[in-house]
């Protein structure tokens, strides 16, 4: 009996209440086998940057769900995403993590591959029967079918057919605008190297964190007292120095969080926090000499009109689902790879705003440490958090876990999307369910219920 | 005096004791070892050559040391509630500068097991430490670098100090 026979869509819609969900969603090796499936086999999945293949033969390994995808750019200028299989007897072909090559050849028994995925050659082809031919389609690195970038972001999606990119990302686009918009020469590279952390947990429980403006007078209370008992007097290469902000800023009262802090969602799962970080108040101070050289080759760029417009876009995390959270005012972005219902790993990648000051990278990269760090003294508290939910949810206790907060009081936005009354609402939370099914049977359900 | 072997020994020792208070989670003391303008690394890249370009598991200046090693000893750390165990062993020490200004260079190899909650960590690597005299016999640390063999690999938080 295969998994869909078991999981039934209305088996999968018990499971999915308005304001609660069962929390066999994050343990059950079937729903996370149809996850695989119906959302990261069907939705547009982030797979990369432009900036990370530059070259006509650079190619950079990610993954889609479980699948190990080579991204990688032909001789005809565009990028191509290919299974990283053989078609021979299924070894993996492209073996580095990134690199250049002209083709790729199979270290089994020698097939090579043109770096569009088409068989170039194969060795002792005349003791294969006539039936394989090389030019069938399917006898290749075969191609993830639809491939498309957004400002440089590049997305791909397993299924053929479905909403163009455009159409899925809707108004999250605009995060990505707003990373790139703020580079003076109107462009970004990844750079800066790579964070890759796992946790003992679903995959869920990250997008669910990053949105989550009630945890982190809890979860991040050692690193807030820390910082907050640290002398300034103290020496900083300045590295410590935004470290120390950071981690303070997380110590906002619930009454800031309550009041100045929103959270905005968008069909397909999509969300943002915004308006949290007031530029005149944290990491990159307005009395900061880098970010005021920053400003001033922004303005020489873009007009004084625009610049302004630019930096008054103010957003913490986006979440594009399901596979993406980024920070555009701080140049961060993280890729979530799901690795079992209770392992995932998370990739962090910074980017350099072009046509600003190299000093100002400097701080992307001394801001990455503290927050989305290894060893960072905030993020390692988060990962803590989800080893804890991962062992609760084994327990035989409460069966169903509680999105509901701010359920009553949700209400539209002008930008078509639904917000939170603040942002300690789990309307972020409740969205994603929506997105889940939709992919998972083909049909939503009112999680939002002002809204509907 | 300079250059004379006893110099690697009294290093090595001074190794040896920092291993011990991190062992025995003597933050306070481990943080007194260092100087005033210290920096302690952990890159995320096999050969990485700056901290400034390029992300890093670890790296704090003297404040965000300090900032680390009062998390470290704040109660509500929900990332060591269990507290680790942890167990060092440093070996293969060797002196790589010994100059007349006081400064001293060692390399070492580090293997750190952790336990927490019913699982074991291992973390292996080269530590670089650049110590100064300070007084007859004892050392202060002006940079400590750790080069973890997985240092880009998939990693759980890391919490506890190289
Ligand atoms: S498996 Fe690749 S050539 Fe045989
Ligand atoms: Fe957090």
């Amino acid at each position: 009996m295969g998994v869909d026979a078991m999981l039934t869509h209305q088996s999968l819609r018990r499971l999915v209440e308005p304001g609660r969900v069962h929390r066999s969603l994050y343990t059950d090796p079937q729903i996370f086998a149809l996850e695989m499936e119906r959302i990261f086999g069907a939705a547009w999945i982030y797979v990369g940057h432009e900036s990370q293949v530059p070259q006509v033969g650079d190619f950079v390994a990610t993954r889609i769900g479980l699948k190990p995808i080579v991204l990688v750019r032909h001789e005809d200028g565009k990028v191509y995403a290919l299974h990283n299989q053989c078609a021979h007897r299924g070894a993996m072909v492209v073996a580095p993590e990134a690199g250049n090559a002209h083709e790729f050849r199979c270290c089994y028994h020698g097939w090579t591959y043109h770096t569009d995925g088409r068989i170039k050659s194969i060795p002792l082809q005349h003791g294969y029967p006539a039936c394989l031919d090389p030019k069938d389609p399917k006898l290749a690195m075969v191609q993830v079918p639809r491939v498309t970038s957004y400002r440089g972001f590049i997305f791909a999606s397993l299924a053929t057919d479905g909403p163009d990119l455009q159409e899925f990302l809707g108004y999250a686009a605009t995060s990505l605008d707003d990373m790139v918009d703020r580079a003076p020469d109107g462009e970004i590279e990844a750079a800066g190297g790579v964070f890759k952390h796992a946790y003992n947990g679903n995959w869920k429980l990250y997008l669910e964190n990053l949105c989550d403006a009630a945890h982190p007078l809890f979860v991040h209370q050692s690193s807030i007292e820390a910082a907050k008992a640290q002398a300034d007097t103290v020496h900083s290469d300045g590295s410590g120095e935004i470290a120390v902000r950071q981690m303070r800023q997380n110590a906002a009262p619930y009454s800031f969080w309550e009041s100045q802090v929103g959270i905005w969602t968008y069909t397909n799962g999509h969300s943002f926090l915004g308006d949290y970080h007031d530029d005149a108040k944290l990491v990159a101070a307005m009395n900061d000499p880098v970010f005021r050289d920053y400003i001033a080759k922004l303005e020489a760029r873009k007009g004084k009109e625009r610049a302004k417009k630019i930096l008054e876009v103010r957003r913490w995390n986006t979440n594009v689902y399901p596979n993406l959270s980024f920070m555009s005012q701080f140049q961060q972005l993280r890729v979530v790879h799901p690795v079992a219902p209770n392992r995932t790993v998370v990739y962090t990648y910074n980017f350099r705003l072009k046509g600003a000051p190299e000093a100002m990278f400097e701080q992307t990269i001394a801001f990455a440490n503290i927050v989305n760090g290894t060893g960072s003294l905030v993020l390692t508290d988060d990962l803590e958090t989800y080893g804890r939910i991962d062992a609760g949810l084994s327990s035989e206790g409460a069966e169903w876990l509680q999105i509901g907060r701010g359920f009553t009081s949700d209400t539209a936005d002008a930008t078509g999307g639904v917000r939170g009354k603040n942002s300690t609402s789990e309307v972020y939370i409740r969205n994603m369910y929506d997105a889940w099914l939709t992919y998972m049977t083909g049909e939503g359900q009112p999680v939002r219920a002002a809204a509907q | 005096m300079i250059g004379d072997s006893s110099s690697r020994e009294k290093a090595e020792a001074f190794l040896l004791r920092e291993a011990r208070l991190l062992d025995e989670a003597q933050y306070e003391q481990w943080l007194a070892l260092f100087t005033q303008d210290a920096w302690y690394w952990v890159p995320s890249q096999a050969g990485q050559t700056s901290p400034r370009d390029t992300v890093s598991l670890i790296y704090d200046d003297r404040r965000l040391l300090e900032t680390r090693v009062r998390r470290l000893l704040n109660p509500s750390i929900h990332a060591q509630n269990p507290p680790s165990r942890s167990s060092r062993i440093v070996a293969n020490v060797t002196l790589e500068t010994d100059r007349d200004d006081g400064i001293l260079e060692t390399r070492s190899k580090l293997l750190l097991t952790e336990y927490r909650r019913n699982r074991l960590r291992t973390y292996a690597g080269t530590a670089w430490h650049r110590l100064v005299r300070d007084g007859k016999a004892a050392f202060r640390i002006a940079s400590k670098r750790v080069d973890l063999i997985d240092c880009d690999g998939e990693l759980e938080g890391l919490v506890v100090p190289l």
